[in-house]
């Protein structure tokens, strides 16, 4: 059995300020096995999206312990075993889409990939952008954009994706095909991803477990397996155990709720 | 007998029609851009015959307007004493640009890497740029003597500030969350610098850039008003102190001909560099 992928034990995170604290998160643990599909869902300002940051090393916990791929978040981010895709593609404007999946390459100490690591061009393939590119960000749809920074993401083969609602501006068609092409992509990479979202359908068409968050301070209100078949197509979301895992996920989420 | 309609004649109508209308709408458009370029032009033709038909009509001395058949035949005639007099005016203004410009650049970047700096030396700038030129010129001519090098100064301070200003911005507002990319990517601060937060402030400089090409030529005038025997600015005093209004006219529109110039070639720059925004956001 090897090591947990994400190890989170009793982490809490309170941000100061003048007037008050908050406490993002109080006392959360959980764990991820490696190549698992892990959604974080929740309401909004249940802390979510501060757990991820944790995770890739942008927010140090208050307390508790956190391990990523039996390192600390630090030395998994110095390896480069990270991948964060942000809510807004937070690609560089001025650089094509093949010059933005190639950014990793030219910050951080790292001028080559590993060896049999996917180049940038097969990477913009594997997202179904053969062919643009040399487009601009501006000249791409908001679904394409998230496709390149999935792309620039997924550079060098990360062992872990991050992924902070990523489809949560889009339309709800391209967010339906991008979470199926998702499910591709998890599937021909092997990487381990943990997913934040708070759409219900989203959480559970995508994952193989699902951490419910509640807010307030932001804790876990569940843990649930999502035990549905491996190959998965958007008709499942109409099925019968489908229905019943989301009915019971808003369940937890409307425990959670004050 | 009920007749069967043809359906590849309703096609083939179908197809003429939309046709014609992309016809008919090419041709609008072509029409509204000739119009918008006519335009300009007879506003520009309708203003130089209505001063000509009130200098002559109300017969204005020469030494108080000219008429623009006079200005035009000084432009020509006196066309060697213009570009010589323009020769240090633009020699100024480029130069004071290109110092000054430079200056805000630096001294920007060393604002957004050292907050303690700016908080510090901020204000002073800003008081400083309360100083109106005017008054700045004689001070720097105290300092600097009669040649170039005060001209030079007043168009680099004026072109200083607002360059400063916006770069500070720029550096600066970066998206959060390219930050936090920059940081999962482990980049150091002169990687985060040069790959984001400068090319970030690329646009935001060439808006001050282009506010400065016209400044700059402002400042080296303003300057030879002071203490100068040739430049734009000279030209201007000698000709108004000699009535000589037809020479001061054409040495305004030598001046704001340079002007224009400057502006186009920033902004063809601009065009060249900064090929990433969509053209509406400009």
């Amino acid at each position: 059995m090897h090591a947990p992928a994400v190890d989170c034990r009793g982490v809490s995170v309170r941000f100061l300020s003048e007037r008050r604290t908050v406490t993002a998160l109080e006392d959360v643990s959980f764990s991820v096995q490696p190549g698992g599909f892990t959604s974080l869902l929740g309401p909004s300002g249940c802390g979510k999206s501060t757990l991820l940051r944790v995770v890739a090393d942008l927010i140090a916990p208050s307390e508790g312990q956190m391990s990523v791929l039996g390192l600390s978040p630090e030395e998994a981010r110095k390896d480069r075993s990270l991948g964060f895709v942000f809510q807004d593609a937070a690609l560089l404007p001025w650089r094509t889409a093949l010059q933005n999946v190639e950014l990793p390459l030219e910050v951080g100490g790292r001028r080559s990939l590993p060896p049999g690591a996917a180049t940038p061009r097969e990477l913009l393939a594997l997202v179904g952008l053969a062919g643009w590119e040399n487009s601009y960000p501006h000249e791409l749809s908001g679904g394409m954009r998230q496709r390149v920074a999935i792309a620039r993401a997924l550079l060098g083969g990360p062992r872990l994706l991050l992924m902070d609602e990523p489809f949560g501006a889009l339309d709800e068609i391209t967010r339906d095909r991008l979470n199926e092409e998702l499910r591709r992509i998890w599937a021909e990479t092997g990487a381990t991803i943990l997913f934040v979202t708070h759409s219900v359908y989203e959480a559970v068409f995508l994952a193989d477990q699902v951490l419910v968050l509640a807010a307030n301070p932001g804790r876990v209100a569940a843990v649930e397996t999502i035990d549905l078949p491996r190959d998965r197509d958007l008709l499942i979301r109409d099925t019968a155990a489908f229905v019943a895992i989301a009915a019971r996920m808003r369940a937890h989420l409307g425990k959670g709720t004050h | 007998m009920t007749a069967i309609p043809d359906t590849s004649l309703i096609a083939t109508s179908r197809e003429q029609s939309i046709r014609s209308a992309e016809d008919a709408f090419r041709a609008e458009q072509r029409r509204r851009r000739l119009r918008g370029r006519l335009l300009p032009v007879v506003g520009i033709v309708s203003l130089i015959g209505l001063w000509a038909a009130l200098v002559y009509v109300l017969k204005v001395p020469p030494f108080v307007a000219p008429s623009p058949q006079l200005v035009a035949f000084t432009l020509v005639d006196r066309w060697g004493v213009l570009m010589t007099n323009l020769l240090p005016t633009a020699i100024e203004a480029i130069s004071g640009f290109l110092l000054g410009n430079l200056a805000a650049i630096l001294i920007a970047t060393v604002f957004v890497h050292k907050k303690s700096l700016e908080q510090a030396f901020f204000p002073v700038v800003v008081l400083l740029n309360t100083i109106p030129v005017v008054a700045k010129a004689p001070i720097l001519v105290l300092l600097l003597g009669n040649g170039m090098e005060p001209k030079i100064a007043i168009a680099a301070l004026i072109c200083f500030f607002p360059t400063l200003v916006n770069m500070v911005r720029g550096l600066e507002s970066v998206n959060p969350q390219q930050l936090e990319l920059m940081r999962v990517l482990s980049a150091s601060k002169s990687e985060t610098f040069f790959k984001l937060r400068l090319p970030n402030a690329v646009p935001y400089l060439f808006s001050a850039l282009k506010i400065a090409a016209s400044t700059a030529v402002i400042g080296a005038i303003v300057g030879e008003w002071i203490g100068s025997n040739t430049g734009i600015g000279a030209l201007i005093i000698q000709s108004t102190y000699n009535f000589d209004s037809a020479m001061l006219y054409a040495t305004v529109i030598v001046g704001s001909a340079f002007s224009v110039m400057f502006f186009l070639t920033i902004t063809l720059i601009e065009r060249l560099v900064v090929r990433w925004q969509p053209a509406n956001l400009h």
